[in-house]
């Protein structure tokens, strides 16, 4: 067997792997090129708001995945998310100041976090059960908080990056966001190298799978699995921080609408990987923004309900036809037990 | 310095109402192969896991050349040049052979990890130590046999002086094993010692250099290979003199009870593990099947027992069929082979054909109406005539395309209530997995099987009283040693569970019973116990199989032998006819023609 995966060159592997991603991205780029030559203007408004629609999916996901890297499933997330939001609009409309409100939303998710690893890895709760006190808490305790009325000292405004933003097509849609916006793009690749490439990476994703191979060779399994699902916590509590500080500027009840759950979609159609998480977050975001724009413009008589259901049929199509079965983290859900 | 590279003293290791180490010494001199014998759960592996620290000790001390030291985790020992191979390979199967061997000791640079050094790295000890590996095979690709030298690597690796190998051979074959005694001399040869442990005498007589038996969680004595032999060291293991001669009659063979024809089965990799198997098991007689493990003996047992689809073939249990119905295909294809068939479907294909250009010129002709009404008529008929002679040839064609009928039809799998209710027994292979709910009472588990007839369940509604009364009656019949019926079935001593399923599956009547690998990891008494029982039962006319890894088990039962081998049986006899040589040549896949023909 190993003789031939030799003989194959490197061309065919990468085709046999990447072959329908790359020939997906290459149908959608000459699309986006003649939908742009046909009419500029909305072919970026759709594009930038795909953009803007994926980026708490691709937060969510992210946190979601370094979790399930280590063996801890999140379905908190959701909880995370709405916390984190309402407690980053109080502070940002109290003190007047977004960066304040933005790392209370950092700090809000990491504690959530601490609270999902301490169920799980100390107490040994079942994590689905964690997950769903999470939820239940956040939902319940926002709820009640929640005061009408207040406003945050404004928005996360776009900072256009000069020369980069006048690129047609690219610049409008990539270089002309709010920082969470770069920093969720940046975050990605950052999350793709350490999980990936590095030590740390290396010895996660053995925790995830079989953590007492790795603490046979020394590697600490409570503590990788504490400090993931802490910065897990933070980068979900940062989609919470957007979702008031950056997209609405408001804060509602239940105002994550779900999206803690599509993001746990979003990662497993990702395939438990940082860039593919991303693909899919971006594909689901289009569909939300062409879903968006369809309903506007009102040029197709179908009636709105259909056309709201665009994305979640293409997730069920992709979900079912392209993506292969994908495999979570052999260990995930099971807490683990030192012997002796 | 001392002469030791590793000594313990005194260890003692407690775990709730077991002493599994008691007051034990050992040491291991540079460069010896120090080989740990005794019983499973005579506290080999609890004494290694001290060593590697994994368990703390109650009491004792480890030196290490001479120097008192404490290991407190695994990661003590590694820095401390031990290593350690598991019995059940602590390696992430996702994982390519060198992600495995660096994990928990990467190299790195700057931030990332450095693979391109380690590789070197483990290329390096590869070579040098006779231990060829490809290190970027992902190890759930890899055979058992390599998936344990890279282990060996990764103990290298961290360079570990002292290794243990913790039961390394039972995974694999003979050959492997042999394989593997090499790269041992070979290892101590470069100045490594090695710490060996099992409980199989020829593996210690052939590679040892010293011996060191372990009995009840404690010391029992050293010796060496030369001044030792089978008996000897077989004495010390248990605490006695072993006499495993089972008293029995001759057997009385009656009708057939099982019918085992051309049985196939996959394993989980869908590879082929059993072969087209057939052989038959008669009421009154035992048919060991005896084989290295792994050679299709499990798969066989999965597939008697109804736990594992039967993938070809069928077995018949007193008259009753289970598997694939293969009569359909076979005279399906006998016919579409026969030359007759041939002849007659070739004129079809002709009729059809002509039919068709007849049908084409028609419509270019003029004539009456009347013609057209018969000629039609008449070509119908033909072309529906042809079509059935045709289709058991196209019929045919799907079935070679496919490689059994299964995959067209589905599966029907074993019905294994009704096994049960035909009288057919089973002591599984797995007792803890297959064999009990460990959650469960005694009680519970001795009506598993029966719980849903009366007495024991009246309609839909569980009986407690008859349950409790039966379990109470068989834990006294069957010295099952226990507080009570009520305890928990996993709180029992191996040999107690296997006493509680011996129970269940003897006490009813059977005409079957199959017992796989029925004394695994139990003491002598245990065994000596379960033997007796599954003469009695032969002696009561009940046929018999026995699978078991365990040559002298299957020769000391056994009415008949049957050998497996690479999924086949390679032989079936009279059990008089067969020596202990014979069967092992036999077991490796040798034919010894000349030993009994």
């Amino acid at each position: 067997m190993t003789d031939n995966t030799q003989t194959e060159s490197k061309f065919a592997v990468f085709w046999k792997k990447n072959g329908i991603i790359t020939i997906t991205a290459l149908v959608m780029i000459v699309v986006v090129i003649l939908s742009y030559t046909n009419n500029s203007v909305t072919t970026e408004a759709v594009l930038a708001s795909a953009l803007r629609h994926a980026t708490p999916l691709v937060l969510g996901a992210l946190c979601g995945l370094i979790g399930e890297r280590s063996g801890i499933i999140n379905i908190g997330i959701e909880g995370q998310m709405l916390m984190a939001a309402f407690l980053s609009f109080l502070t940002s409309s109290y003190t007047g100041s977004i960066a304040a409100g933005v790392f209370v939303g950092l700090l809000t998710g990491g504690l959530l976090g601490l609270l999902l690893a301490f169920m799980s890895v100390r107490l040994k709760v079942d994590q689905i059960i964690g997950g769903t006190v999470i939820n239940i808490l956040a939902l319940g305790i926002t709820g009640y908080f929640y005061q009408a009325g207040l406003t945050t000292g404004g928005k996360l405004q776009p900072i256009a990056i000069p020369l980069l933003s006048d690129i047609p097509i690219i610049g409008r849609v990539l270089f002309d966001n709010p920082p969470i916006t770069y920093f969720t793009i940046i975050l990605v690749f950052v999350v793709h190298y350490v999980l990936f490439h590095t030590k740390w990476g290396l010895r996660t994703r053995a925790v995830g799978e079989h953590p007492r191979a790795a603490d046979t060779v020394g590697v600490n399994v409570f503590k990788i699995r504490y400090i993931n699902t802490v910065i897990a916590g933070a980068i979900g509590g940062l989609a919470g921080a957007f979702l008031t500080l950056e997209a609405v500027g408001s804060f509602e009840r239940a105002m994550t609408n779900g999206r803690g759950f599509v993001a746990l979609a979003v990662m497993i159609f990702g395939k438990w990987t940082p860039l593919g998480s991303w693909g899919a977050a971006l594909l689901f975001g289009l569909a939300t923004a062409m879903q968006t724009q369809l309903q506007f413009a009102g040029t197709i008589d179908i009636p709105h309900q259909f056309i709201g259901m665009i994305p979640y049929l293409l997730t069920i199509l992709v979900l079912a036809g392209f993506v292969g079965r994908s495999r979570p983290p052999a260990a995930e859900g099971i807490p683990y037990e030192k012997e002796g | 310095m001392s002469e030791y590279v590793l000594e313990v003293r005194n260890i003692t290791k407690r775990f709730p109402g077991v002493l599994a180490n008691d007051r034990i010494n050992l040491a291991l001199k540079k460069g010896e192969i120090h080989a740990i014998l005794g019983e499973n759960g005579a506290g080999k592996s609890t004494l290694m896991n001290i060593i590697y620290g994994l368990y703390d000790p109650d009491e004792g001390q480890i030196f290490l050349n001479g120097e008192e030291v404490k290991i407190e985790n695994p990661h003590d020992a590694i820095a401390r040049g031990i290593g350690m191979v598991h019995q059940h390979f602590m390696l992430v199967p996702v994982f390519t052979a060198l992600e495995n061997i660096v994990l928990g000791s990467e190299t790195t640079k700057g931030t990332t990890l450095d693979l391109a050094s380690a590789r070197k790295a483990v290329l390096e000890i590869s070579e040098r130590y006779g231990l060829p590996i490809d290190p970027d095979v992902l190890i759930e690709d890899m055979p058992v046999g390599l998936q344990q030298r890279v282990e060996i690597v990764k103990a290298l690796y961290r360079h570990a002086d002292i290794l243990v190998l913790d039961e390394p051979t039972a995974v694999l074959t003979p050959q492997e094993a042999d394989e593997l005694f090499v790269v041992m001399r070979s290892l101590v040869a470069q100045g490594k010692s090695i710490i060996f442990i099992t409980h199989k005498l020829r593996e210690i007589l052939e590679v040892a250099d010293t011996i060191s038996v372990i009995r009840r969680g404690q010391m029992v004595g050293s010796t060496v290979p030369e001044q030792a032999d089978r008996a000897l060291l077989a004495s010390m293991m248990v605490g006695r003199e072993v006499v495993l001669q089972v008293d029995k009659g001759p057997a009385t063979p009656g009708e057939t009870v099982l019918e085992v024809h051309n049985l196939t089965m996959m394993d989980e990799r869908g590879q082929v593990a059993v072969d087209g198997v057939s052989f038959d098991v008669k009421a009154g007689e035992i048919l060991g099947v005896a084989g290295v493990q792994g050679n299709g003996q499990t798969e066989l047992v999965g597939a008697l027992t109804g736990l594992r689809e039967i993938a070809g073939g069928h077995f018949t249990l007193r008259g009753d069929r289970f598997g694939v119905k293969e009569e359909f295909r076979n005279a399906l294809e006998k016919l579409a082979l026969s030359k007759l068939y041939k002849r007659i479907r070739n004129i079809a294909v002709g009729v059809l054909v002509t039919d068709l250009l007849l049908a084409v010129i028609f419509s270019y002709v003029e004539a009456s109406p009347r013609f057209f009404l018969v000629a039609k008529l008449v070509l119908n008929t033909l072309n529906v005539l042809s079509v059935l002679v045709i289709l058991p040839a196209v019929l045919n064609f799907f079935y070679q395309l496919f490689t059994s009928p299964e995959q067209i039809f589905g599966r029907k799998p074993t019905d294994v209530r009704k096994l049960t209710e035909l009288g057919s027994g089973h002591i599984p292979e797995d007792r803890q997995r297959d064999g009990l709910v460990l959650g469960y009472s005694i009680a519970d588990n001795l009506v598993l099987n029966t719980y849903y007839l009366a007495p024991y369940a009246k309609g839909a509604v569980i009986q407690p009283e008859p349950i409790l009364e039966r379990a109470v009656d068989l834990v006294g019949k069957f010295d099952i040693r226990t507080p009570d019926a009520l305890t928990h079935a996993g709180s029992l001593s191996g040999g107690n569970q296997q006493k509680v399923i011996v129970a269940r599956e003897f006490s009813r009547p059977t005409d079957f019973m199959l017992a796989a690998q029925p004394t695994r990891g139990l003491d002598v008494g245990s065994i000596e116990y379960i033997h007796n029982r599954l003469i009695e039962k032969r002696d009561e006319g009940t046929a018999v199989l026995l699978v078991s890894t365990e040559l002298d088990e299957v020769l000391q039962l056994s009415d008949r032998i049957a050998v497996m081998y690479d999924g086949k049986i390679v032989a079936i006899r009279p059990a008089e006819t067969l020596t202990k040589e014979i069967v092992g040549l036999l077991m490796a896949g040798e034919k010894p023609h000349d030993a009994w023909e």
